[in-house]
């Protein structure tokens, strides 16, 4: 039904625009960023009407189910999706700039050096006919004009920095001599060599055995600290979110329904959606027999319910929930798109 | 360790070699005697009678069984020597030296044009797939792949030969006698054994570039800053490279099996024309003797691609 109409997001002064521009130092701040795929049976949207601000310093994470659009957020920022087959409206600032306005040239001094990004699968992610030393230098000299053996040495000296041993010697492997866990570091080497300040990481270890996890996320936690990046951590883990992160944006169906601080929502989700996702992890939920599930299943993109998105699968649902739903202030750090929210309690999974 | 693995690669390909040589001349030798005709009845002359021809028949071993003809040739060719040809008496190796020259000279030429050419047009396709200039040249490389190389050298005979007079019709200059000579008269031959290589280059490379564009591994390249530019040539065309070794081995082996219509178009003294008409008389040592050295040819081109594979990718060693 969006398809139809053809531009769902309002524009920059949508009803959520007063969660936008809070007066702080923002290092990233997205303001109704909508994404369609264009299709030749009209425009797919993907996202709808996302706002959010990362300060300097800050660990955001970003949680939901597949296919809720996390991942195109964070490429989005970057502008590495396709644009020519995309629909695009709103604006990502970054250092007083609007993304979306820069010239294919001026968005590539800012890949790689200023923000970067870190993949879901470190196997696909690496070129494999390039040593993976190459291929760290390649990123440092894309945006510092030095000489190979520099590159070289800072190679070495990010594989160093990764925890990778034997780093002169493995600055001249190719891909597939590595395990997964060490390809991820190269990765973060890559990722991290040129110190941006932003670091976007996309589920960095789905595909990474579980004994590998905690290490590449210690790791990542440890290096963005050290380099004082800020992070925005795209996840399905609620757990490492509660570990690493100091901010939690919940998206559904293409939208953000909450967003708050970790140990605010931990204690006190507002929205329906996100007590769902805390009440269906097992690390965090009391220990029984079956673990709790959301009933239903996320709605297809272009066939979305009018008004809440999650209203077909909640518990909550009121005749009101199918009007538009607007992403409003709980409180001064507390966002949430659910008109029921000051009205219902929902149990979080950390008790005070 | 790896240069170990390539003369195991060597060894391998040459110990192959020899079952492809066997098979390659029985098939041939059989097709000859299969097909009517006699080399004995040409030997002896107009107006021979049947006892002469009996007599020669016998001189020179033809009445013998087949395959006793077969081993005999086998035997000889195993210890260096290809015979010589029932009609002219030259040694058949003198004969392939001769001619070999001619048509390896036409296939290096076509095959360089197909690589120069189809190399930078693929990419441009690849880089705007899409966009219009990938749809224009995607057709014409439909059109070359479909073109018959015969009917393009009669053509382009017509036009450059015959009526603009720029570039000679027929015949084949050895690069012995001049260097400029032998290009000249290899031009033509080689653009209508180019055309179908070229389409066939483009296509393949376009068709793997598009495929390596759109993958994760250039999603990070992008993610880290580069140009287009250098995704492309430093890097895309380094993944398809095995891809397009491939395809240009093929293309070789393909060539030289055309040169043998596109020789007899434009009256080259080459390969081609030398097993046709050995063929035609039915004299088997220098037939023998072409699809020796030419299945030789192949083998040992496609051992230089195997070394390359590895080579072009760590991944193969």
């Amino acid at each position: 039904m969006e398809a139809a109409t053809g531009h769902a997001a309002p524009m920059t002064t949508g009803p959520s625009g007063q969660t936008c521009g809070i007066a702080r130092t923002e290092l990233l701040d997205v303001r109704s960023l909508s994404v369609a795929f264009r299709t030749p049976h009209g425009d797919l949207p993907v996202i709808r009407d996302i706002c959010f601000t990362v300060a300097a310093g800050e660990r955001v994470g970003i949680v939901g189910e597949s296919g809720c659009g996390k991942t195109v957020t964070g490429l989005t920022v970057l502008r590495l999706l396709p644009e020519r087959s995309l629909r695009l409206s709103g604006r990502i600032i970054f250092g007083g700039r609007d993304l979306l306005t820069l010239s294919a040239r001026q968005m590539r001094a800012l890949r790689g050096c200023e923000i970067a990004m870190i993949f879901q699968d470190p196997t696909s992610a690496l070129d494999p006919v390039f040593t993976i030393g190459d291929q760290i230098g390649e990123a440092y000299r894309a945006h510092f004009p030095t000489t190979r053996k520099e590159a070289r040495e800072r190679a070495i000296a990010a594989l160093a920095s990764v925890g990778i041993p034997a780093p002169e010697r493995r600055c001249d492997d190719y891909p597939h001599h590595l395990s997964g866990g060490m390809r991820q570091r190269v990765m973060i080497a890559m990722a991290l060599i040129c110190e941006p300040k932003l670091l976007i990481a996309d589920e960095p270890t789905t595909a990474l055995d579980v004994t590998v996890q905690a290490q590449i996320i210690e790791l990542l936690s440890r290096l963005s600290e050290r380099m004082k990046t800020t992070l925005i951590f795209i996840t399905h883990d609620l757990g490492v979110v509660a570990e690493i992160c100091t901010r939690m944006i919940t998206m559904y169906a293409g939208e953000i329904v909450e967003d708050a601080p970790v140990d605010d929502v931990l204690v006190t989700p507002r929205h329906p959606y996100t007590a769902g996702l805390l009440r269906s992890l097992p690390g965090l939920a009391a220990r029984r027999s079956a673990l709790p599930s959301i009933p239903g299943r996320v709605p297809q993109l272009g066939q979305m319910p009018k008004g809440c998105r999650f209203q077909p699968r909640c518990q909550h649902a009121l005749a009101r929930c199918a009007k538009p739903q607007t992403l409003s202030e709980f409180s001064a750090s507390h966002h949430v798109r659910c008109t029921r929210a000051r009205e219902i309690t929902l149990a979080g999974v950390v008790t005070v | 360790m790896s240069s170990h693995r390539k003369s195991l690669i060597v060894v391998r390909r040459l110990l192959q070699a020899g079952p492809v040589i066997v098979l390659a001349t029985l098939i041939v030798f059989a097709l000859l005697k299969l097909v009517p005709g006699d080399v004995a009845v040409t030997l002896a002359g107009d107006n021979a009678s049947d006892a002469r021809i009996a007599e020669i028949r016998h001189l020179y071993g033809l009445d013998r069984p087949f395959i006793v003809q077969y081993a005999a040739w086998l035997w000889r060719a195993a210890h260096g020597d290809l015979s010589a040809s029932l009609i002219s008496r030259e040694p058949v190796l003198i004969s392939i030296l001769r001619c070999f020259p001619h048509t390896l000279l036409i296939v290096a030429l076509a095959l360089a044009m197909a690589i120069t050419v189809g190399i930078p047009l693929g990419v441009a396709a690849a880089a705007r797939a899409g966009a219009r200039i990938d749809g224009a040249v995607m057709t014409v490389a439909s059109l070359g792949v479909a073109v018959p190389n015969f009917w393009l050298g009669m053509l382009l005979v017509t036009l450059f030969a015959l009526d603009l007079n720029w570039l000679p019709a027929t015949g084949a200059v050895a690069l012995g006698e001049s260097v400029r000579g032998a290009f000249i008269h290899a031009f033509l031959p080689a653009c209508a054994l180019a055309a179908g290589g070229i389409a066939e280059v483009t296509r393949q490379l376009r068709a793997s570039l598009v495929e390596i564009l759109s993958s994760p591994q250039v999603r990070t390249l992008h993610m880290k800053g580069l140009s287009p530019a250098k995704i492309m040539w430093r890097h895309g065309l380094k993944n398809v490279s095995v891809n397009l070794l491939t395809v240009i081995g093929l293309l070789f082996n393909r060539m030289l099996a055309a040169t043998v219509v596109v020789e007899a178009v434009f009256a080259i003294p080459g390969m081609g024309s030398l097993i046709v008409n050995a063929a035609i008389h039915r004299d088997f040592p220098v037939v023998q003797g072409v699809v020796f050295a030419m299945v030789m040819v192949v083998v040992l081109l496609n051992l230089a691609t195997d070394i390359l594979y590895t080579v072009l990718d760590p991944r193969i060693a």
